[in-house]
């Protein structure tokens, strides 16, 4: 049995207003080399300074993930040439950085799997350029130096991954804690979460050879490309062929990767310490001020979702990895309890309907107010949960209250035994092929019995109701009275 | 008194009070650059026009504030000022207009500053006789058959013809210094840190250091009050008190101690410049001074550790001149074709030298070797300098081995690098030091002393030049 040993290399944009080393902006977006200076352009003479916002920014997402932090860590000069890098080499971290050795630990089917990771470093990004059509066959290119300068932080992981699912799940919960910590849009159609990914299988304790894939535009891309790609190494493997250490581009539309096109020269990045920036020195107060900002974190949220609201894995997570959602849902359970239940509703009910409309939660108008009205009506038994789920639909909808929509529709359940028993002998009475059905031991007709049952009782008769009655019906009739 | 003898004090006085015009004394500058600069080549290019135009401007203002109201100055060509052309004496960077001013440019722009024009230097300011200029050879005022020194040769000249009042030189193993003894006039290297680096083309950034040329250690002092200061645009300045230099220029030394090293015997030096140096001790002890002996036994690896340090930076500061945003811009089929034919033609050889000894300091397997082990003696001279200066307040040493040498005289590159022993190890050590005239050698050629001080004592150290520069003009 193979066994895959996956790694993974993520660039966070951090969300600062200016740059990492000068004042222009960060903005997205913006016509190409709007936001440029003499620093972020390489100028000649000009000269980087830190961005303290980013330090900050790279500290609090250090502490989340449970990276220990250097008090003095240290600039270096990454040396290479391409015509987007200005200067010619990236200012970025190297033996000293920010944040080394920490973990983060996801909650998957019921465990908790987890991921250590190396380090995290802050850095400079480089331009962007533009190619007409293929790389290797455009005449010319264009580069937008807004993104020059703009500040990263750089995720490296230990190979603890063994599936695609476990990236998926790791690239989520980081997305969900950078945009929890606001250090990050967290977009990765924006560039502002980037992904390389290694992988290498093996069938003992050695690794394998690694094999690094790279355009990975999306999560779902890095779950196929690692995915595809232990199937190729298992299966060349098992030729008795030989994986070749190299880098491999993820192909969307194929959902295969394959080797560079444009080879990868063999790169000596000469690092070096960057001598116009003194080591970063941060006070330990300063550091030790930031972990106290760091809030309750999305998989922390998720299991104490699991483990105090008793939440199934997937509602939890989905609930507690969007901020919005998990704000929302805690203001209505702490007024309202009935965790499960309020979960079921948002959703099922209220997150469908929104979609359904292209509405946002910041503009859902169903609040606390609604649910406390809700659970009045369901808690005396005037409500079934049905009802009540098409009372939220139309009340989200609609923004009329719970208790105008259940009024105006007369929702209120029947209740009355009495009431009940003689609709109940009605159909029992005007369906007797059924009946007969039921009698003989096809106990399935039971629900079409209830159905009718309902049908006369326009939906609203209190189903445990029905159900008991109709039983004590044809019990009796059991009994041998026809 | 001719316009071009005063000094900055007496220039910027009679211009506030309108006894002098700021547009005389441009035009006395220009002048003397017109019948000079032809055989000098001093400046890569003269702003004649800005120039008169800012002292009309001044003429014109009821408003006369400024300590350099109306000086003409020169500026070596690898300080940005705005909209003036920035070659770093490179062809790689013929044509760059630069779009902004270094941070020295404004400040002495804001003091009334009249920036007269852009001096000739080495190419990236590696170089010690202007030589290694893309563009000409400028020659020494004092005799057109020797180097005016260098890197700032162009700066040092200009100083010494009266083509420029004061003139700013960068020295990042001697740069300002040598020049300044070569063409027999003031050169300071400030501490690293007390000038912002900001607008200056890198050489080697841990190294860099503009500094201010004068014909006086007044005029020298007062340039470096204007230009020094923390600079938020470069985070390795100091963040130091500055002050006006020209208040410790007393001439009293009584009490202090020089040291002389100990080491400097291993090297040799012109008989002359020996003499000179034996003299110099003299003065500083009939004003009361101490004569201390310290001793830094890592001074001889001093060269060879430059010689690592400042290529390996040199080789990523130059990464930036690819062709493709400015200057020079080669041609290719591919990329790595275009960068090669716009490195190749754009940089000169010594330059290229340097590059290929920085890239290959840092490779992989060579770095700790290299690199690596050069900065560990680097710090080790750092550290011997810092215990010296427990026994004295200040060094004394010639600021080079020899006078100015001829064009072409010095053969191959080793034989230049020597000539500035005794500069480089002060740039290693992050501080100030001086090279003041100290007489002249028999060919009538200019003696040059070095006063070495502790970290951000330039005031001090200046006025131990001026206890010389007294001596020497009597």
């Amino acid at each position: 049995m193979y066994k895959p040993t996956i790694g993974l290399e993520i660039h966070i944009q951090l969300s600062t207003k200016s740059k990492m080393f000068c004042s222009c902006s960060t903005e997205f977006g913006d016509p190409p080399n709007t936001h440029v200076c003499p620093v972020c352009l390489g100028l000649p003479g000009a000269l980087p300074v830190i961005n303290k916002e980013a330090v900050k920014y790279g500290i609090k997402l250090a502490h989340a993930l449970n990276l220990n932090i250097n008090l003095a860590s240290t600039f270096y000069r990454k040396n290479y040439f391409y015509p987007d890098l200005p200067k010619g080499y990236q200012i970025t971290q190297y033996s000293l950085p920010l944040g080394f050795e920490g973990f983060l630990e996801i909650p998957m089917e019921g465990k908790v799997k987890k991921i250590r990771i190396e380090r995290g470093h802050i850095e400079e990004d480089s331009g962007k350029s533009i190619h007409i059509g293929d790389i290797t066959e455009s005449e010319y290119s264009f580069i937008d130096f807004n993104r020059s300068g703009v500040p990263l932080m750089e995720i490296v992981t230990y190979p603890d991954f063994e599936s695609g699912d476990e990236a998926y799940e790791f690239l989520t919960l980081l997305r969900s804690i950078v945009r929890y910590l606001g250090v990050s849009s967290g977009d990765m159609e924006k560039g502002a979460l980037r992904c390389d990914v290694n992988v290498s299988v093996s069938k003992d304790e050695n690794r394998g050879t690694k094999v690094e894939i790279k355009n990975l535009n999306s999560f779902r891309s890095v779950k196929r490309a690692i995915d595809f790609e232990v199937e190729r190494q298992v299966k060349a493997l098992e030729n008795g062929e030989r994986i070749v250490r190299e880098t491999r581009h993820f192909d969307e539309k194929e959902g295969t990767t394959k080797p560079m096109r444009v080879k990868e020269e063999l790169n000596d990045y000469r690092y070096f310490p960057e001598p116009d920036l003194p080591p970063l020195v941060l006070s330990k107060d300063y550091v030790d001020e930031l972990k106290k900002e760091i809030p309750e974190l999305p998989h922390k949220k998720a299991i104490r979702y699991i483990e105090t609201y008793g939440l199934q894995e997937d509602y939890a997570r989905t609930i507690a990895y969007n901020k919005k959602y998990a704000d929302y849902f805690e203001n209505i359970v702490s007024a309202v309890s009935h965790p499960k239940e309020v979960a079921n509703f948002f959703l099922v009910n209220i997150l469908g309907i929104l979609n359904k409309i292209g509405l946002d939660i910041e503009d859902l108008s169903f609040g606390v107010d609604s649910f406390k009205e809700l659970f009045s009506y369901l808690d005396s038994g005037q409500i079934s949960t049905n009802i009540a789920k098409s009372v939220i639909e139309e009340s989200v909808e609609t923004k009329k209250s719970v208790k105008e929509i259940i009024e105006s529709k007369g929702l209120i359940q029947v209740t009355d035994e009495n009431y009940l028993r003689e609709v109940i002998i009605k159909v029992i009475n005007n369906n007797p092929t059924p009946v007969s059905q039921y009698l003989s031991g096809k106990k399935q007709v039971f629900g079409f019995l209830v159905g009718q049952a309902m049908k006369e009782l326009k939906g609203k008769g209190k189903p445990e109701l029905v159900n008991k009655i109709l039983n004590e019906e044809l019990s009796k009739l059991e009994g041998g009275n026809v | 008194m001719e316009i071009t003898e005063l000094g900055i004090a007496e220039v910027v006085s009679k211009i506030k009070s309108k006894e002098l015009k700021a547009k005389e004394v441009v035009e006395s500058y220009l002048k003397n650059i017109d019948k000079l600069d032809k055989d000098i080549q001093a400046f890569l290019s003269v702003s004649s026009d800005y120039a008169v135009k800012k002292a009309e401007e001044i003429d014109e203002s009821d408003n006369k504030v400024g300590k350099l109201l109306g000086v003409p100055i020169a500026i070596k060509d690898n300080i940005s000022v705005k909209d003036f052309e920035l070659t770093a004496g490179s062809k790689i960077l013929k044509g760059y207009i630069a779009p902004y001013d270094a941070t020295v440019t404004e400040k002495i722009k804001n003091e009334g500053a009249i920036i007269i024009g852009k001096t000739n230097l080495d190419e990236f300011a590696m170089g010690s006789s202007t030589e290694n200029s893309a563009f000409f050879k400028t020659k020494n005022p004092v005799n057109l058959e020797y180097v005016p020194g260098g890197s700032s040769g162009g700066s040092a000249a200009s100083v010494r013809a009266k083509e420029a009042l004061v003139a700013l030189g960068s020295d990042t193993g001697g740069s300002v210094r040598q020049p300044a003894s070569f063409c027999g006039v003031v050169g300071l290297k400030p501490t690293y840190g007390r000038v912002s680096r900001y607008g200056l083309v890198a050489f080697g950034s841990s190294l860099d250091v503009i500094g201010p040329i004068g014909r006086s250690v007044a005029d020298v002092a007062r340039l470096l009050s204007v230009i020094s200061g923390f600079d938020p645009h470069d985070s390795t300045t100091a963040n130091v008190p500055t002050g006006n230099f020209e208040e410790y220029l007393t001439g009293d030394i009584k009490g202090k101690r020089i040291g002389v090293i100990k080491e400097i015997r291993d090297f040799s030096i012109q008989e002359e410049i020996s003499d000179a140096f034996s003299s110099a001790l003299k003065v500083f002890e009939n004003n009361g001074v101490e004569i201390v002996e310290i001793s830094l036994p890592h001074l001889k690896y001093a060269l060879s550790v430059y010689y690592l340090i400042a290529p390996s930076e040199a080789s990523a500061n130059l990464a930036r001149y690819d062709g493709i945003r400015y200057g020079f811009e080669g041609s290719g089929e591919n990329l790595r074709d275009f960068y090669e034919d716009s490195r190749t033609k754009g940089f000169g050889k010594e330059v290229k030298r340097r590059i290929l000894i920085g890239t290959f300091a840092l490779s992989e397997g060579y770095y700790d070797e290299y690199y690596l082990k050069a900065s560990k003696v680097r710090r080790l001279i750092f550290e011997e300098f810092k215990k010296a200066f427990d026994d004295c307040d200040a060094i004394l040493t010639p600021t080079t081995p020899t006078t100015a040498f001829k064009f072409g005289a010095k053969a191959t590159p080793l034989e230049m690098y020597l000539s500035d022993v005794f500069t480089i190890p002060v740039n290693l050590a992050y501080l100030p030091a001086v090279s003041v005239p100290f007489g002249y050698d028999k060919t009538g050629l200019p003696i040059g002393l070095q006063v070495i001080g502790k970290w951000f004592s330039e005031g001090e150290l200046l006025n131990f030049a001026y206890v010389l520069e007294e001596e020497s003009n009597v």
